[in-house]
């Protein structure tokens, strides 16, 4: 991005900015956020994602006003000329929503106080925000359970009384932490569309903090990776899984063997045991001669039964059924092991297979 | 929460059952009942007297009075204290939370004594004040109701503290951030999200607080001065003679209470919520300067408040006896307190006394308390509900009350009504601590027992182990962090205990309390700290090994715990 359009980005009501920010706790040598800057566009779904204690969490409690940064800076665009500096406003003040792991809901109070509770901090009537709170129930699909005990409810709607909380003060910033984690995996799917369509609905600047990777991709426009308190990369679903900055990111998102490799011009050859195989090099970015290594994702490799054309040699050691197509795990003359995309036709565990390289560009990292 | 799946009692579970209720009947329910009959011996005689008597009036005024005020002062000390430990650092909190907890380890009548010696008319602190400002007379003198809540605030506080400063373990700090994060202000987050989900503590704390000053005998008994309150009022009618009148005033007296217990246990169940997060304590620093400031130095302040006492009674066992007239402090020390008491046979024998009194009512209330904590958490025998209420009414029933239905009941030889002869004997005293200390060994043994998972025993037998094999291995293991916990709670309370012995010793059993009071009474304060420093130390004992028993547990056993 050119420093022209960041500027304007920065003060558009509603973006979030992360300026250098780094915090350290006491005992610990390591910063648990490192210098990391990050821009949140007004109305973009952000997703912070990275192992546990790679400091998302922090990032997030930063950006909520819950932590102070020991450097750095956090801005909100708020429609002037220069963006806002609120890196030392409490909570109360930033007008934030935040929807906790475990949701937070207050256990004492029904339903509709839950979600009305922020209103009542900001005065308004009891009427009204009772009337508003039901709108936000309805919003999100709770319009019978307004009187309930929000104890009585199951998980799936807990998390969404904790959206509705959330929304219904209409926060200039939402944040989320781990809204996901503690649903179980069927209802999760159906909650990663809802909760896109959700926020896209209301569209508030999110910021949303998860360990996993798909949660990542389904509801977020732009994922931004985390590790031991560094950005690795930010961009967009399709950034992160075909054009990887690192190794890190690379085994992250999505299934992925990395094999070491040598840069030919525009191609990449890979050589595993004697039989040398290229393809088309994908990311730009990775300087010549330096150490490589290649990607190797299920679709772009291809089982190979007949010996016209050269192939690396490996056994079939396991086969799994993925809808539309099966994935067959090979392990290599070297014995490395990938994952091989088929049709399911053949190739039982056990026996000898080639594997060659699909039609399709290969993503390098830096090893 | 485990889903409790109890298999059909077999019929050696259902007779221990059947003993055990037995037993509770004959030695809880029996002795009150006689009370109750007694009240009516001489028709409604008594009870008229007990209404038309200002003195008994007073006293029932003077009892509720009491009791809400120190329900009262305890939260106030206790409350803001607990937050401030949990939720603020400073200087000096450790100091501070290391020694909180330091009133509840002083024997009932020692604290009163230390008072005595610190705010009582010729007491340090009172001449220290009274020389500061020049005046003739003491500033204060300690008597009436006032200075019975007073000393109450200082030994209760600590319930009130322990309850709140638990709860605030246990609470889930992101339901403030949540409240904060939605603009709440300070006001409005303790008044609408904390206090709120810290009513079960509150309850729970301000139930004891309550139950204790309502029954509370020692403070009333020294400083009640001319204010009258039942549980004293009780052992005066008993020496008049006027035992229909005492027998009145216990039923009145135990009826309140056990009326005060089930209103708070309904305030307290009306509100119970599974707190979801992870409990996590954030200590934070003080924002504002002055704060940080003055923190410190109240801090110190409050640490010597709750010092003074221990050092005090310390310093006087040393003082000679007579010696300690007009002057600021005792102007003679000795060891001689020390020495008489380990060279006169008769000044030692309620040492002795006290301690196989209480190891013999303890050790019973080990065994007792097991059996009941196992029927009824881990039976389906007949009567287990009835069980677990007996077992929890002497707590809900004044020592006072206890003591004189004991005296009302085991007043002779009636075998056939199962009435023994065991007022005057040594018997008596063991036997009322015995009943006092059920409720808490149950409490703290259940309390082990619901948190194995029951499965165990089932899997055990399904091992081909009998009941016995099963219940040595598998379920006492599981008991024994409440076991420990529950006799050592007890051992504190049998070796000290006062109000029940006031009201049931005889000379050759006289206990370490007695003995105190009547060195009191004849003014020999030396000899009387130097037996509250005896005493003290027996406590200390008493908790040291409790704490070296369950550190070895929990080194050899692994723990017992449902997934």
């Amino acid at each position: 991005m050119t420093g022209t359009s960041d500027a304007v980005l920065h003060s558009a009501p509603g973006a979030l900015v992360l300026e250098h920010v780094t915090r350290r706790y006491p005992g610990n040598p390591d910063p648990s956020v490192d210098d990391l800057s990050l821009t949140i566009a007004p109305g973009e779904l952000l997703a912070l994602v990275g192992a546990s204690g790679s400091g998302k969490t922090t990032t997030l409690r930063i950006a909520a006003g819950y932590e102070t940064p020991d450097s750095g800076r956090v801005l909100l665009g708020d429609g002037a000329a220069a963006p806002r500096d609120i890196t030392r406003e409490s909570p109360q003040r930033r007008g934030f929503g935040m929807v906790f792991q475990h949701y937070a809901l207050f256990p004492h109070m029904r339903v509709e106080e839950n979600v009305a509770f922020g209103l009542e901090a900001r005065g308004v009537r009891k009427a009204d925000r009772l009337a508003r709170a039901r709108e936000a129930l309805d919003a999100v699909g709770l319009s019978g359970k307004a009187e309930r005990s929000v104890q009585a409810l199951s998980g799936g709607e807990q998390q969404r009384v904790a959206l509705a909380r959330a929304l219904v003060i209409q926060p200039r910033v939402l944040l989320l932490d781990e809204p996901l984690s503690n649903l179980d995996p069927t209802l999760r799917q159906s909650m990663r569309d809802e909760l896109r369509f959700t926020l896209r609905q209301s569209g508030v600047t999110a910021l949303f903090v998860t360990h996993d990777q798909e949660d990542a991709f389904a509801v977020a426009d732009r994922v931004a990776m985390l590790e031991r308190g560094k950005l690795l990369q930010v961009g967009t679903p399709e950034t992160l899984y075909h054009a990887p900055a690192t190794r890190a990111v690379a085994e992250f998102v999505g299934r992925a063997a990395l094999v070491p490799a040598e840069r030919m011009g525009e191609r990449v050859r890979i050589t595993i045991d004697g039989v040398a195989l290229d393809a088309r090099a994908r990311h730009e970015g990775v300087v010549g001669g330096s150490a490589l290594f290649a990607v190797l994702r299920p679709e772009s490799l291809v089982l190979s039964e007949t010996d016209d054309v050269p192939s690396w040699r490996g056994v079939v050691v396991g086969r799994r059924f993925a809808g539309g197509h099966v994935v067959y795990r090979v392990t290599l003359g070297n014995g490395a092991e990938v994952e091989v995309m088929g049709d399911g036709a053949g190739a039982r565990e056990g026996t000898r297979t080639g594997v060659r390289l699909a039609d399709v560009p290969v993503a390098v990292v830096p090893a | 929460m485990i889903l409790r799946r109890v298999r059909a009692a077999g019929w050696g579970v259902s007779a221990t059952a059947l003993g055990l209720l037995a037993l509770l009947l004959w030695s809880v329910v029996y002795p009150n009942v006689a009370v109750i009959v007694g009240s009516f011996e001489r028709g409604l005689a008594d009870w008229k007297e007990f209404a038309s008597s200002p003195a008994d009036l007073d006293a029932l005024r003077g009892t509720v009075i009491v009791a809400i005020g120190s329900v009262v002062a305890a939260l106030l000390v206790g409350v803001p204290l607990a937050f401030l430990l949990t939720r603020t650092e400073f200087r000096g909190r450790r100091v501070l939370s290391g020694v909180a907890t330091l009133p509840a380890a002083l024997p009932p009548l020692v604290g009163v004594l230390a008072f005595l010696f610190l705010y009582g008319e010729s007491g340090v602190v009172t001449r220290v004040v009274q020389r500061m400002l020049g005046m003739r007379e003491p500033p204060w003198t300690l008597s009436g109701l006032t200075a019975v809540i007073f000393v109450h605030a200082y030994t209760m506080y600590v319930y009130v503290f322990l309850f709140v400063s638990a709860g605030l373990e246990r609470y889930d700090t992101t339901l403030d951030e949540a409240a904060t994060g939605l603009g709440a202000s300070r006001a409005l987050l303790l008044r609408r999200i904390t206090l709120p989900l810290l009513t079960p503590s509150l309850a729970g704390a301000m139930l004891l607080v309550f139950m204790s000053a309502l029954g509370s005998f020692s403070a009333p008994y020294v400083f009640g001065g001319g204010a009258r309150v039942l549980s004293t009022q009780i052992l005066v009618s008993k020496l008049n003679g006027a035992l229909g009148l005492a027998y009145v005033e216990t039923t009145v007296l135990a009826v309140t209470a056990v009326l005060a217990l089930l209103l708070l246990r309904w305030l307290e169940g009306r509100r119970r919520y599974v707190m979801a997060g992870k409990g996590r304590i954030t200590r934070s620093g003080l924002r504002s300067p002055v704060a940080r400031a003055l923190l410190p130095a109240f801090a110190a302040a409050t640490v010597m408040l709750l010092v003074l006492p221990h050092a005090m009674v310390v310093l006087v066992s040393f003082a000679r006896d007579g010696a300690w007239t007009t002057q600021l402090l005792p102007p003679e020390y000795t060891l001689d307190n020390y020495r008489q008491l380990a060279m006169d046979r008769e000044l030692w024998r309620p040492i002795t006394n006290s301690v196989w009194m209480s190891v013999l009512a303890t050790a019973a209330n080990a065994v007792v308390c097991f059996a009941i904590a196992y029927v009824v958490v881990l039976s389906q025998a007949p009567g287990r509900r009835m069980l677990a209420l007996l077992a929890a009414l002497p707590w809900a029933i004044p020592a006072t009350a206890i003591a004189l239905g004991l005296a009302a009941t085991f007043d002779r030889n009636a075998p056939l009504q199962l009435r023994f002869l065991f007022v005057g004997t040594f018997w008596i005293l063991p036997l009322a601590y015995f009943i006092r200390n059920i409720p808490i060994v149950t409490s703290a043994i259940e309390g082990s027992l619901r948190q194995m998972d029951p499965t165990l025993e089932d899997a055990a037998r399904g091992l081909g182990a009998s009941r016995w094999l099963a219940l040595r291995r598998v379920v006492l293991p599981a008991a024994r962090p409440g076991l420990v916990a529950g006799t050592m709670l007890a051992g504190v309370a049998a070796v000290g205990e006062f109000v029940a012995s006031v009201v049931l010793y005889t000379h050759s059993n006289r206990p370490i309390s007695v003995e105190i009071l009547a060195q009191v009474r004849s003014l020999s304060f030396g000899t009387a700290a130097a037996y509250s420093v005896l005493l003290i130390l027996l406590v200390l004992l008493i908790t040291v090994g409790a704490r070296w028993l369950e550190g070895r547990a929990t080194q050899t056993e692994p723990t017992v715990n449902a997934a």
